[in-house]
């Protein structure tokens, strides 16, 4: 089938069979490689994507669902929430080996998108699908912590 | 007994063999000097490129998995050289052992937590040689005395003159390299022990840009995936491949000449995964081990029941036998350390690319010798002919290096099946990394401790069980001494405590299932026990856990010194002295690994439903010289985490020899909410630096199990989710 994504804001018309997942159509098909694959079953969170600002887990999401979507990648964020995010994982030194977070950086800056002063309980419960087997969690919080601060100017 | 030794210091008297040498006879070159390498332009010793324009690379010869390892060597260069860390830029090494070597262990690896231990001082002279070439150029250029200049910020100046180091970068590479530059002394370090450095991968992991080998897309690239025999040891019978066929994108199936799986290709991922699924395999479990991991574990444990096949420590079963039997009190528990996957977040992936005369290897390459060696002997080329592309690698936790170099062969088969013309790009999916094997292999102990009417150790006899690792591999040699695979006792055997009458006995344990070194290797399973026991024996004599280890580590070694002192500072860090918080309890455990010295408090609450949570670790750390301080702290809150997570929930099972584990929904990893805060301290210290990539492991197990024994049970059989503990 033929899809119809806005990606990055961008226009792009993908070629795929039904049902591919679009981790895959990003990651093989234009090589979009930032978008990590690391379960397959939506249990990990390293594939997430925002789909019409909403944090989406893309190994799970079927091209089709998608078409006419807009879809951001973490080789698109420019927000300011995005800025302020990245800003805060650069300052914290939260990443190790770093494979899982572009999609902590963007399940984060769902969060903060939609409520910008988040408790670390909130903090917790949203990330909570997010998983680094480095173990960063506690910089993960606080970096999501500073990126409030930050967006509070 | 020799075994009382490292498995680095092992290594380290291995000499100029590699590790490709010994797995598949490549002859490798000799350790090289800093300074012998060849000069280009800007060149200034095999770490150190600086452009004429002024940027500096520094060349990192270790993989980067999180540790931070780019970041400390390309520290260590930017101290001696005299620029801002944040203007190095890092690259990673080719396979070159005379170069690159471990110096460490004599290949080209990464492991042991040895990174910056075994480069300390090759790195700075790296660094410090650069430094002198361009002062020397500088001094020439000006009619001045070298010594009246130095190099800040990356600007050279003394005498009246100053000038970017781009400015001299020509004229002092055509320099000899001195034959012993001058290393910086402590009080002049700026970066080196500076606890604000920022790591030098932060900007690519952040916007997506770092490349993994999981993102390699070559032209006319094939991903091949493998189906694995779902037990241990089975092979493939017969295999149907006509509903593959089609599968939109699928290129061929294959069975493996090892008869080990069936190699399926496809145009991308998806197809390879999907055209998989519809291949049909009969297999052949004649020689599989088709046993239940209740049935492993029933056997493990009568094994250290039994007598023990090797000793490993002290002075015989009747020695220790007779003092346990003058005992007033005999504590005695068995242990059951279940097997464990790595689980990285980027599951094993690499590529094998053709070249007009040879290929390259695109991996996230923790032993580029075995990586290499792993493809000239598949591939029957000269070494010369293979190239290693050193990627970032998504986690490791030991994953990526075995002494079968597994993964790189099964890459180098898919390559040849194929043809050789297209390039190869193997995949795991995550199925196929928690049933693939390489666990920490599953372990029983049985200990018997004894105390006399004051509650002083008087005998202690721990047996073990477990497959090792080191025996029956290439690397055999450098670990297993009268019959006891070191890796299997180390932490036990090697223990700082001073305790009189310590047998230790060990038994192998035989299966076809594959074991690996797993984060901390023997020390994930040998420190929960020793410091179990420590406390039960603490217990029983009354005293407090504290002062109670302090008295078996008062024999005044500088090794005993530095153990206590991490446990004095933890304690006083942790309010150890203080009462805690009703509903909480606190356990401490110790231990020594990779020559780092670490102690943990762990503080946990209960809730109404008695569901525990960890409110706090606090740790302390004697890693030597503190390189990175943010780097080490990190790398204690990754080995505290990935610890705690495996002993409170991770086991890998097998049902009739088959893997319970599809994906992560039964290996549920450590999240978020698990673990409140981590605390860490660093102790001021002049010794050589060591590891920090596991030490932070061993003592994390055993600090919560003591911690939950305060007023819940006594966990010996992980995980703790099947002993009743629930945690929230």
């Amino acid at each position: 089938m033929q899809a119809n994504l806005q990606i990055n804001g961008t226009d792009r018309t993908v070629e795929a069979e039904q049902g591919m997942p679009l981790l895959w159509v990003l990651r093989d098909r234009l090589k979009m490689t930032g978008t990590k694959y690391g379960c397959g079953v939506a249990f990990c969170g390293a594939c997430t994507v925002l789909v019409d600002g909403r944090p989406t887990r893309s190994c799970v999401t079927p091209i089709e669902s998608v078409d006419g979507k807009a879809v951001q990648t973490i080789e698109g964020l420019d927000s300011q929430v995005a800025v302020a995010v990245q800003q805060a994982w650069a300052e914290l030194n939260v990443v190790q080996c770093g494979y899982c977070q572009s999609g902590q950086i963007v399940s984060a800056i769902g969060l903060l998108s939609t409520n910008p002063k988040p408790t670390v309980e909130e903090i917790e419960q949203h990330m909570w699908g997010n998983a680094c087997r480095c173990a960063t969690y506690q910089r993960i919080r606080a970096a999501v912590e500073r990126a409030a601060k930050i967006l509070e100017g | 007994m020799t075994a009382q030794v490292s498995r680095r210091d092992f290594l380290k008297s291995v000499s100029a063999l590699s590790a490709s040498s010994l797995v598949l006879g490549f002859a490798p070159g000799s350790i090289s000097l800093v300074n012998a390498a060849t000069m280009s332009t800007a060149e200034f010793n095999p770490f150190v490129r600086i452009s004429t324009d002024g940027q500096v690379t520094a060349i990192i010869k270790h993989f980067e998995c999180g540790q931070g390892a780019a970041t400390g060597l390309a520290t260590l260069i930017a101290e001696e050289l005299g620029v801002d860390l944040d203007k190095v830029n890092i690259e990673f090494a080719p396979h070159n052992p005379e170069l690159y070597n471990n110096l460490a262990w004599g290949f080209q690896g990464t492991g042991g937590s040895s990174s910056l231990a075994n480069s300390y001082i090759q790195y700075r002279q790296a660094g410090a040689a650069a430094r002198e070439m361009l002062i020397s150029a500088a001094a020439n250029m000006w009619g001045v005395d070298a010594g009246s200049l130095s190099i800040d910020d990356g600007v050279i100046s003394g005498a009246g003159q100053s000038a970017p180091i781009a400015d001299l970068v020509s004229a002092a590479a055509a320099l000899s390299p001195p034959a012993e530059p001058k290393l910086k002394s402590p009080d002049q370090f700026k970066l080196i022990g500076n606890p604000s450095t920022a790591r030098r991968d932060n900007q690519p992991k952040i916007t997506g840009s770092a490349t993994y080998a999981m993102d390699i897309h070559l032209e006319g690239q094939v991903v091949a995936v493998i189906m694995r025999s779902p037990r241990f040891g089975g092979t493939v019978g017969s295999v149907d491949t006509s509903a593959a066929a089609s599968v939109p994108g699928f290129v061929h199936a294959v069975a493996l000449p090892t008869g080990a799986g069936v190699v399926v290709y496809g145009e991308d991922t998806w197809s390879a995964f999907q055209a998989r699924r519809a291949v049909n395999v009969e297999w052949d479990f004649s020689n599989a081990d088709n046993r239940s991991s209740d049935e492993i574990k029933a056997e493990l444990i009568a094994a250290v029941n039994a007598e023990p096949q090797f000793m490993a420590k002290g002075n015989g079963m009747d020695s220790v036998e007779s003092a346990l039997s003058g005992a007033a009190t005999v504590i005695e528990k068995d242990f059951y350390l279940p097997y464990l996957a790595h689980a990285t977040m980027e599951p094993l992936t690499c590529t094998v690319e053709p070249t007009e005369d040879g290929v390259v290897l695109h991996d996230g390459s923790q032993f580029p010798s075995g990586g290499h060696g792993a493809l000239t002997a598949v591939l029957n080329l000269p070494p010369e002919k293979v190239k290693v592309n050193t990627l970032y690698a998504g986690g490791t936790f030991g994953r990526r290096a075995t002494t079968t170099a597994d993964y790189q062969v099964e890459a180098a088969l898919a390559f040849v099946l194929l043809g050789g013309d297209r390039p190869v790009k193997l995949v795991w999916s995550r199925e196929d990394d928690l049933s693939g094997g390489y666990f920490r292999p599953a372990a029983a102990h049985k200990v018997r401790v004894g105390l006399n009417a004051a509650g002083d150790i008087v005998g202690w006899d721990h047996r073990l069980a477990l497959k090792p690792i080191f025996k029956g591999s290439p690397l055999e040699q450098f670990m297993v001494f009268n019959g006891v695979d070191f890796s299997s006792v180390e932490g036990v055997a090697d223990t700082l405590y001073d305790i009189p009458e310590h047998f230790v006995g060990l038994t192998d344990f035989q299966t076809p299932v594959t074991v690996s070194w797993w984060r901390s290797v023997g020390h994930s399973h040998t420190a929960y026990v020793m410091e179990s026991m420590m406390d039960m024996a603490a217990s029983a004599a009354g005293r407090d856990p504290v002062e109670y280890r302090l008295a078996y580590l008062s024999g005044g070694s500088p090794e005993q010194q530095r153990l206590a002192n991490v446990l004095r500072l933890v304690a006083e860090k942790s309010g150890w002295d203080t009462p805690v918080a009703q509903g909480r309890a606190r356990g401490v455990a110790l231990h020594k690994s990779f020559d780092s010295y670490v102690a943990e408090v762990i503080e946990i609450s209960r809730n109404a439903n008695d569901a525990v949570h960890i409110e706090k670790v606090t740790c302390a750390v004697d890693c030597g010289v503190p390189v990175n301080p943010d780097v080490i702290k990190a790398q204690m809150e990754g080995g505290i985490g990935y610890g705690i997570g495996h002993v409170m929930r991770n086991e890998i099972t097998f049902t009739n020899g088959v893997v319970d584990q599809f994906n992560f929904p039964q290996y549920q990893p450590l999240r978020i909410n698990d673990i409140s805060e981590i605390e860490t301290h660093i102790v001021a210290s002049a010794e050589k630096p060591s590891g920090v990539g596991e030490p932070g492991l061993p003592p994390s197990g055993p600090a919560l199990a003591n911690a939950i024994a305060v007023s819940g049970p006594r966990v010996t059989h992980l995980p703790m989710v099947k002993n009743g503990v629930v945690f929230g």
